[in-house]
């Protein structure tokens, strides 16, 4: 064949040329950069305006961070090692950093134990967050919220375990129940728990914190990030099964449920968080006698909890009322009764729509237990807000201060933001 | 309707915990510990260090008290409470008594039903001005932009005062004194007014406190003192003559390094009284007779109290002026012990 061609054809190539790299302004940084800074006037001048702000910023921002002092036991001592240069103090961090984290009042060499809750926090919360892992993982998230609060508090060992055994008990009654029907698993679920807790309070002696292996901690020494994150984690954890039921309460078809739930949402909704938390504080006090009262701590979860629930009820009623109501007709023409088509039609798809909504007021609402430091605990708004900048030391350092707790809420709320994402790309199903 | 129900709830309820507290006292000794409410932080009146441990010049009468009672200075639990919560705290009996720089009112004495059982610092509204502004009295600040805290009585104060003197102001509303500092030090206000303490206190955390003065005027009167509830007249007793204990200790010299030579070897017998060599001043309170020596020696006798926590050698450095004894032109008073 070649023989034909090289009598007609003057030249042919019998090699590829080699490959020659693409002009320089079609390939590589130049491109990039002709593509996405300056594509047209327009971009280009918007580009480097924008190079300007960010020069204009870091020019000034940069330095004071990083010329910033680490070590000084006073305000004013930072700015005599400044000499009046410009220049960041973290020294009131390397200082308070316990405070901030802890708390004033928790006893120092016991700060072993909010971090290992913290620690423990990541193994228990990963069976529940990613479900590729083993579901055997499952049995540590159960027992977690007691291991928990033992480290936590500390004292007798004896109330977490009784608080286990009740609602293990509670849990063996409902499985006994429950085939007859759910309502009767349900309650007598929840009545056996509460049997066996006040039997088991009566057992337990008065003294028994006395000699704790983990001397007891009261509430009111918790503060810091620590109680932020006590705070976010039990009030999320807790108002997400509490707004299903809403929401589901919301949709019944029985008039007394349903009226109960919608007062319920509408009255939480309409009242601000910071009003239901002056109430937890101050209201209740009066209606109990004095020092006998329901613990500050447990008062401003149920507070927080009931708030943040009523969001996440209408959040998901939201997703309900997203679904097609061929889903609804699908469940019944198989013959699923009310609870299984719940559990296995609707709200897996329901719950799917609404996790960026669930995941907004989660975030919203670990971001809201700052406003606990108006009601005089101190978390650590409360610890920078009040003693930190009270402190003769330290009165007048500002931007070290909050920048530091904007940086470690940003770290939460970034997490739990790219976990959603990650959960909505895990659990599309849908057309692409 | 609904009102009435929910003011009768609350009457009632009031008046539980009233019944419930009548014997103050008795609760402190039982319980080995007083609950004392303080702020949740003021430079100088009320902070925990960085061990965790209650400093400052109201925490020093919280554990006066806690020593002469308890013999004990240290058996005080401390319950911060917010402008806010201070009020409830101590009527539902959450605490025995409350030092938190708390105003002595009309109101609060008489319509919150609270007991003032004195003054530990007489203090009154000022303002602070920078030094090149060139102003040298508080009169010449006419149509000046004013920093000032909203809902507070030094927002009334401030326009009572301009009014009186025919002159015009323009207010910059803020929120708390953090945001005060940081607005008068970016410029957006000419003068910021506060308690002349708080402005001490604020002007000592400035890179420059020597670019900012302080006026003479003081425009209002804020006797600070601490306080129980009405109906316990015993208790009041206790927490009002331990203040006065530690006034008449300053007035008769008596301090913390020299009281046990004081109390063996005086010949004064206010001085013995005081001190329980002489007399039953202490068995009258319901205590024992060195309640007064041990409430002196916690933390001092009132001057020292005062150069401790807020004075000249402090970094707030206040002047004692009007907090000065009597006998050196102060409005520090203690009726006599006897």
């Amino acid at each position: 064949m070649s023989d034909t061609h090289a009598h007609s054809v003057a030249f042919v190539r019998t090699q590829d040329v080699p490959m020659a790299p693409p002009p320089s302004n079609a390939a590589g940084p130049a491109k990039w950069v002709k593509d996405n800074l300056f594509a047209t006037p327009l971009n280009g001048l918007l580009t480097l305006v924008a190079l300007y702000f960010i020069y204009a910023i870091l020019s000034s921002a940069l330095p004071w961070i990083l010329g910033g002092i680490w070590n000084a036991p006073s305000l004013a001592a930072c700015r005599d090692i400044l000499d009046g240069a410009s220049a960041a103090c973290f020294a009131v961090l390397s200082e308070r950093w316990n405070q901030l984290l802890f708390g004033f009042q928790y006893p120092d060499d016991q700060y072993w134990r909010p971090g290992l809750a913290f620690i423990l926090l990541f193994i228990a919360a990963a069976p529940v967050l990613f479900f590729d892992l083993p579901r055997k993982l499952l049995a540590f998230t159960a027992i977690y919220p007691f291991v928990a609060y033992y480290l936590l508090w500390g004292g007798t060992i004896f109330v977490p375990i009784l608080a286990l055994v009740g609602v293990a008990g509670g849990f063996m009654v409902y499985q006994r129940l429950v085939a007859g029907s759910f309502a009767a698993g349900f309650f007598g679920g929840i009545a056996a728990a509460f049997v066996i807790w006040i039997i088991g309070g009566w057992l337990i002696p008065d003294d028994a914190s006395a000699n704790a292996m983990l001397p007891a901690v009261p509430s009111r020494y918790m503060g810091g990030f620590m109680l932020n994150m006590m705070l976010g984690v039990t009030c999320v954890s807790l108002s997400v099964p509490i707004g299903i039921a809403l929401a589901l309460g919301r949709q019944s078809s029985m008039p007394l449920i349903k009226w109960i739930c919608v007062i319920f949402i509408e009255f939480i909704r309409g009242v601000p968080l910071i009003t239901l938390l002056f109430v937890a504080n101050v209201m209740l006090a009066y209606f109990f006698p004095p020092g006998s009262g329901v613990d500050l701590f447990l008062r401003v979860v149920i507070m927080i909890t009931m708030f943040s629930a009523a969001y996440i009820a209408e959040v998901i009623r939201g997703g309900l009322a997203a679904l097609p109501k061929g889903q609804y007709e699908a469940a019944d023409s198989l013959g699923l009764d009310y609870p299984q088509a719940m559990r296995l039609i609707i709200l897996p798809q329901a719950l799917k729509i609404s996790i960026p909504g669930i995941v907004n007021v989660a975030v919203g609402l670990f971001k809201d237990t700052t406003l606990v430091s108006v009601i005089s605990m101190f978390d650590l708004v409360g610890m920078i807000r009040g003693p930190i900048l009270a402190s003769t030391e330290w009165n007048g350092v500002y931007w070290e201060l909050f920048g530091f707790a904007a940086l470690l809420f940003f770290i939460v709320c970034y997490g739990i933001s790219q976990y959603s994402q990650w959960l909505e790309r895990r659990l599309a199903t849908d057309h692409r | 309707m609904r009102k009435s129900v929910i003011l009768g709830a609350l009457t009632v309820a009031g008046l539980s915990a009233g019944a419930a507290a009548a014997g103050t006292l008795d609760d402190v000794k039982a319980r080995g510990k007083l609950n004392c409410g303080v702020t949740t932080g003021l430079v100088g009146f009320a902070a925990p260090d960085a061990n965790g441990e209650w400093k400052g010049f109201d925490v020093a009468v919280c554990r006066a008290v806690a020593a002469a009672v308890l013999n004990d200075p240290t058996a005080v639990e401390f319950v911060p409470t917010t402008g806010k919560t201070r009020f409830t705290a101590l009527a539902s009996g959450e605490i025995d008594m409350l030092a938190r720089n708390t105003t002595w009112t009309f109101s609060r004495d008489v319509d919150l039903k609270f007991t003032f059982v004195g003054v530990n610092y007489y203090d009154g509204q000022g303002f602070m001005v920078p030094k090149a502004l060139g102003v040298s009295s508080a009169k010449d600040l006419d149509g000046a932009t004013v920093c000032i805290q909203t809902g507070t009585t030094t927002e009334l104060n401030l326009a009572d005062f301009f009014r009186a003197n025919n002159i015009s102001y323009e207010p910059v509303p803020i929120e708390t004194n953090a945001e005060g500092q940081q607005q008068y030090l970016a410029g957006a206000c000419d003068t910021y007014t506060t308690d002349a303490s708080g402005l001490a206190a604020t002007r000592a955390t400035f890179e420059n406190p020597g670019d900012h003065v302080l006026l003479p005027e003081i425009i209002s009167k804020e006797p600070l003192g601490p306080l129980v509830r009405h109906g316990d007249d015993e208790w009041g007793d206790v927490v009002r003559w331990t203040l006065n204990a530690l006034i008449t200790a300053e007035e008769l010299g008596v301090t913390s390094t020299n009281i046990n030579e004081m109390a063996a070897n005086t010949n004064n017998p206010e001085v013995a009284r005081l001190l329980g060599t002489e007399g039953t001043l202490g068995e009258m309170l319901g205590l024992d007779a060195e309640w007064s020596k041990r409430a002196i020696a916690a933390g001092g006798n009132y001057g020292e109290i005062f150069a401790k926590n807020i004075g000249e050698e402090t970094p707030i450095g206040l002047a004692r002026g009007l907090n000065a004894q009597w006998t050196n032109g102060g409005l520090i008073y203690s009726p006599p012990f006897r």
